[in-house]
């Protein structure tokens, strides 16, 4: 991000090898004995660390809006291209994904040996016996396809290779859940998969307009930058517009369109959660600022303010429902509702303050939310069982557990000196200065959400020690602290020095914001006389 | 227009630090050190954490001395110091930076001085608790985050220390965690911040959105241009935030709980620094108070409301730390009352100052009090304490007379130029306010006579198995140091108006009326004080103090129990219905949400198993939709051909 990288760098095929080196990975995990499964897939994640690293490195924020571009033909018939290419907010969500991956590899370690699915067999289906030993190697695997998928989400400029990913991501997350997850595993996978396929097929609907427009206007075409310059009638804006929004929504999940969520969030495994929540919901907000603004910036202007009240009731809803909720990671998946509520009301709010928070906060939440499921998820591993309920003054038996559990509630209560409060307060003062009652409710989601947390924590660590019998709560080990501490860094050094990021995401938003033509609103008394 | 450009010139102009302040930060980063040592090695650190966390805490102290001799030599002496750009993005544009000026410098005595006598403190406090490493660790966190709150140079900054403060705070509320009691009281007192926190970060977000800035020197170099409207808006809800963190009405019932924590941090948190840290956040806003003379009066009133609850709750309690908790939130509210009078926002510093000094020596004593008594708390079992804790009924004694303004001890002076600034105002406002600052003192001569008495004289009441002794030097110590400063320190301060004088630059004194003279005002507040001590003499100490409280008391006795029922009022207003609708929600979020999605996809279900019936398997039954197929598609494009 210095821009002082050797320039040559620039000029590779980032993306491409990024995504094909999981590939790799996967293919070796799956040639290699089982017991390099681990080994070979962590290396392979660490692998695209470094060259997300490196990629970063070489990315100008100043530079054009999309840098590491690639675009060959694929079905030349219908004008798809195999086009890749990365602005700011693309390339820190890849960071992200890049982060993660190693991240659930080290703490899902002996998932399938240990995971929830060891507790109880599933009751829905033809389940095998409990303390069936799952495959090894077809955890990692999945996990390392489900890298290449996520990585080419966040990087296809063809609307029609965003579709392919887009649905294509959805089959390694099935199958971590409905052979990884909690008892309950079948129902969710299935409600997740419907739930994402029925959002898929309106904006299947909505891919094929575009290009019907296009070849309209000229040649047909399904390239981003080529798209927007089309000019499409209003009517036709808000149809399209709406066969995204609800697709995204239901990705990202926004309320009302997020029963599937806690669901799936539940039932996954740990490492499958922290991925699903962290990564998979982004490309919904994502797709809002990279579809649904710049495609049909008139739509997104009629329809941007009930979008913003939908977000609005989300953070309220998500925060008190999450209150009533007995199982963690139930709790935490209602949490997110709040959250995306916050990153849905950046992206509508029409500032680039709220747009920055926004993209930060898809980020931050994916640190915050990932490191709280690990956690929940070391706890549930020792108590097995994620009821609230049966969990007191764990605190007294595992501090180093209780004090990560804590950090992680506090960085989702945005606590001011972790990174999750830069990007609650940039949403929230970006959106006061367009729609300052909305702005003001979501404020009053800062009371809640210490609510939920406190109380969480209150019940499950402090009071007197009760825990689950035949449960040894013994401490973390260092493995499980190695998996959650560099989040947690990151997020105290993001949280102090969050530019290096808002310098890569400002430009892209200001680019989104020109697409649709806004600008941030000039203070109303007076200019600062600094 | 040339002059309104003049009117718009900033009224304060910081200048870059230089020299030993261009190190400023050092400050911060001593007890971060510190604290970041102790959290990450943990255990390791149980032999010499406490003694690192004294160092840091100490070395912060003799940098905030050097500093502010530094300062003292300057000719302007309102430092900013950038660190780097914090948060950047377009209009929005947040600096990482201090301010030194002489109130941030003040503050900064403050906090490391005390601080470090507490610090001190605490290793014979905590000599037995074997988390005491974490202890001290919390303590220098605290230190950290208060020293932010304070030297910060945007409000965004000062945001961070708040809560961090907070943060602390509800660690050390909630460090007997398995207690039940003191969980909900750190989450009580964390939620009650963040309830005052929407208050402060609402006002940011109207700062940016009608001047464009946050931090200090740009809202206050604009604030002439806010509207009235604007002005108010900003001031009240600061003023939420204020609340929130000083224990002020409506927000105040979380600090007497509180008192779950250790004692020390009931001294250095909840009494001397962190709760005094709204009366900073309104002082420090006061060129965007000047502006809206109505949020003023407010902060005076809520100041006034909240002194008259503190004293009456502390008159009935009979826990020596609930007692000294609402005689903390009853003189936050004389500071309040003081920094919403216009002009005597350095007197209500002044009465910061003194009270941090007398009330943490109160504390501390009461502390070695428990320590003595096996950890009770319960006055009734006290008594006839005055021989066997000689020196902590010295200091106690010392802070007794502080708080209830004999002259010449710190709280005299400092309580009576309240009092005098509150009549001066003139009129209904300074009648009213006079009289109830005026009235207060009298209560609260009345409540700290009778903790007195009840636990330093009359007769042993002590429980079977305490063997009460005087701490040891490493506790004494500080108590005396503090003692000390509870008698001299409110002398030395208005001594040729020297606080006053200093804080000139930050808090510009206003000429007043003279509805009193000053020596009348005095006189009346130490008559009205005896009467007080007297009124507590003949009531409390002429009968025997029976062991359990009695229960045929007045209606107001019973009230202040209950803490004039706004526990209560909070719980039924709040508490209960949130529940309430937090289960509807769940309720409705899987039967009315989650349920329309099921039926619509048992409904999809349904019709696909509709649509199988016609699989038959027969191959009549397919030729015959064949054909039909068949049909509708040469009629439809017979329909289009024919059609026009």
């Amino acid at each position: 991000m210095t821009g002082t990288a050797p320039s040559f760098l620039a000029d590779w095929p980032w993306l491409t090898i990024l995504g094909i080196v999981p590939l790799v990975g996967t293919a070796l995990v799956a040639a290699l004995p089982t017991r390099l499964a681990r080994p070979v897939s962590l290396l392979t994640s660490l692998v695209v660390l470094a060259g997300t690293i490196a990629m970063c490195a070489a990315f100008e924020p100043d530079g054009e809006r999309f840098q590491f571009v690639q675009a060959y033909d694929w079905i030349p018939a219908f004008g798809v291209q195999y086009a890749v290419g990365v602005d700011g907010i693309a390339l820190v969500l890849i960071a992200l994904v890049a982060v993660l991956v190693p991240v659930v590899i080290v703490a899902s370690w002996n998932e399938a040996e240990e995971g929830e699915q060891a507790m109880v067999p599933d009751a829905g289906s033809s389940a095998p016996a409990a303390g069936r030993i799952r495959s090894v190697k077809t955890f990692f695997a999945l996990i390392l396809v489900l890298e290449t998928m996520m990585i080419g989400v966040f990087a296809a400029t063809d609307v029609f290779l965003f579709y392919v990913f887009f649905e294509a991501v959805l089959i390694p997350m099935y199958f971590l859940i409905g052979s990884y997850g909690g008892p309950r595993r079948s129902y969710a996978a299935v409600k997740f998969l419907l739930y994402s396929l029925v959002g898929g097929l309106l904006m299947l609907a909505a891919v094929i307009g575009l290009y019907v427009t296009s070849a309209d206007q000229g040649e047909g075409t399904f390239a981003f930058e080529r798209l927007t310059e089309l000019e499409i009638s209003t009517p036709v804006q808000i149809a399209l517009f709406l066969g995204f929004f609800i697709a995204f929504a239901i990705k990202a999940p926004l309320w009302p369109f997020h029963t599937w969520l806690p669901d799936a969030g539940a039932e996954a495994p740990v490492g499958g959660a922290v991925l699903l929540v962290g990564i998979l919901d982004k490309i919904g907000t994502f797709g809002f600022l990279r579809y649904c603004l710049p495609l049909f910036p008139e739509a997104a202007d009629i329809l941007g303010p009930y979008i913003i009240v939908l977000c609005v009731i989300g953070i309220l809803y998500g925060a008190l429902v999450a209150m009533g909720q007995k199982d963690l990671k139930r709790l935490v998946s209602y949490t997110s509702v709040a959250h995306f509520g916050f990153i849905g009301l950046g992206c509508f709010a029409f500032t680039s303050q709220a747009q920055t928070g926004a993209v930060l906060y898809m980020v931050n939440h994916g640190l915050s939310t990932g490191a709280l499921f690990l956690v929940i998820g070391f706890l549930v591993a020792r108590g097995r069982t994620r009821n609230v309920e049966d969990y007191s003054g764990v605190a007294k038996v595992a501090p180093v557990l209780a004090g990560l559990f804590l950090v992680a509630g506090l960085s989702s209560l945005a606590l001011p000196g972790l990174s999750t409060f830069v990007s609650e307060f940039l949403v929230l003062v970006g959106t006061y200065t367009r729609y300052p009652v909305a702005a003001v409710f979501a404020t009053v989601g800062i009371i809640l959400a210490a609510l939920y947390i406190l109380w969480a924590y209150q019940r499950t660590m402090q009071g007197e020690l009760r825990v689950p019998a035949g449960a040894r709560m013994r401490d973390l080990r260092g493995r499980e602290v190695l998996a959650v501490a560099p989040l947690i860094a990151l997020m105290l050094f993001l949280g102090f020095y969050p530019k290096p990021l808002t310098d890569v995401i400002t430009p892209a938003v200001n680019a989104t914001m020109q697409d649709v033509g806004k600008q941030d609103p000039a203070p109303t008394h007076a200019q600062p006389t600094r | 227009m040339s002059t309104l450009l003049a009117v718009s010139e900033p009224a304060t102009e910081y200048v870059a630090a230089t020299g030993t302040l261009s190190s400023l930060w050092v400050l911060l980063a001593l007890p971060a050190f510190g604290a970041t040592t102790i959290l990450l090695l943990r255990g390791r650190t149980r032999t010499w954490g406490p003694y690192l966390a004294i160092a840091t805490c100490g070395a912060a102290f003799a940098w905030a001395l050097v500093s502010f001799l530094e300062l003292r030599g300057l000719e302007n002496r309102s430092v900013d110091l950038h660190l780097w750009s914090w948060i950047p993005v377009n209009g929005f544009q947040v600096d990482a930076g201090l301010l030194y000026d002489p109130l941030s410098a003040t503050f900064t005595l403050l906090i490391t001085g005390v601080g470090l006598l507490i610090h001190i403190y605490s290793l014979g406090y905590m000599e037995h608790d074997e988390r005491r490493w974490l202890f001290f660790g919390y303590l220098n966190l605290f230190v950290t985050a208060m020293l932010l709150l304070v030297l910060g140079n945007s409000y965004l900054a000062l945001y961070v220390g708040w809560e961090g403060v907070g943060l602390a705070s509800y660690l050390l509320i909630s460090w007997y965690f398995w207690k039940p009691s003191a969980a909900t009281a750190g989450k009580k007192a964390f939620i009650a911040n963040r309830v005052g926190d929407v208050g402060l970060s609402l006002a940011i977000m109207v700062m940016f959105a009608t001047l464009g800035t946050t931090s200090f020197e740009g809202v206050f170099g604009s604030a002439e241009q806010l509207t009235a409207g604007a002005a108010t808006a900003i001031g009240l809800l600061l003023l939420l935030g204020a609340c929130g963190k000083s224990g002020q009405f409506p927000l105040h019932t979380w600090l007497p709980d509180a008192m779950e924590g250790p004692t020390p941090v009931s001294a250095l948190i909840h009494a001397s620094t962190m709760v005094t840290a709204g009366v900073y956040l309104i002082a420090r806003s006061m060129p965007v108070y000047v502006q809206s003379p109505d949020a003023q009066l407010v902060v005076s009133i809520i100041g006034a409301i909240t002194l008259v609850i503190g004293c009456v709750i502390g008159c009935v309690y009979d826990d020596i730390k609930k007692v000294l908790a609402y005689s903390t939130v009853s003189q936050i509210g004389y500071m309040f009352l003081a920094v919403g009078i216009p002009g005597a926002g350095a007197i209500a510093i002044l009465h910061l100052l003194t009270h941090g000094f007398f009330k943490a020596c109160m504390f501390l004593s009461a502390g070695s009090v428990m320590h003595g008594m096996n950890d009770q708390v319960d006055m009734r079992r006290f008594g006839a304490l005055r021989k066997v804790m000689p020196v902590t009924f010295g200091c106690m004694l010392v802070g007794y007379l502080a708080i209830i303004g004999i002259p010449p001890f710190a709280g005299f002076f400092s309580k009576d130029l309240i009092i005098e600034h509150a009549f001066n105002q003139g009129g209904t406002r300074g009648a009213v306010l006079g009289t109830v600052a005026l009235v207060g003192a009298g209560i609260t001569a009345f409540y700290m006579t009778r903790l007195m008495l009840m636990t330093f004289f009359g007769k042993k009441r002590w429980t079977a198995d305490v063997h009460p002794h005087e701490s040891p030097a490493v506790m004494t110590g500080p108590m005396v140091l503090l003692g000390v400063g509870s008698v001299v320190s409110g002398f030395l301060l208005v001594r040729g108006d020297a606080l006053v004088h200093w804080l000139e630059p930050v808090l510009p004194e206003q000429e007043q009326e003279h509805v009193f003279e000053a020596i009348t005002v005095s006189i009346m507040t130490v008559g009205v004080s005896l009467l007080g001590v007297l009124a507590a003499y003949l009531l409390v100490h002429r009968k025997a103090v029976p062991h359990f409280p009695p229960v045929a008391v007045s209606p107001l006795t019973t009230a202040a129990r209950n803490n004039l029922y706004l526990d209560s009022l909070n719980e039924s207003l709040l508490m209960r219905p949130g529940q309430y609708l937090t289960r509807m929600l769940v309720w409705f979020d899987n039967r009315g949400i989650d349920g329309a999605v099921s039926a619509v996809a048992a409904g999809v279900g349904g019709s696909s198993g509709r649509l199988r019936r016609l699989q038959t398997g027969f191959v009549r039954s397919y030729a015959l939709s064949i054909f039909a197929g068949a049909m509708l598609v040469a009629g439809s494009l017979l329909l289009v051909r024919i059609g026009p």
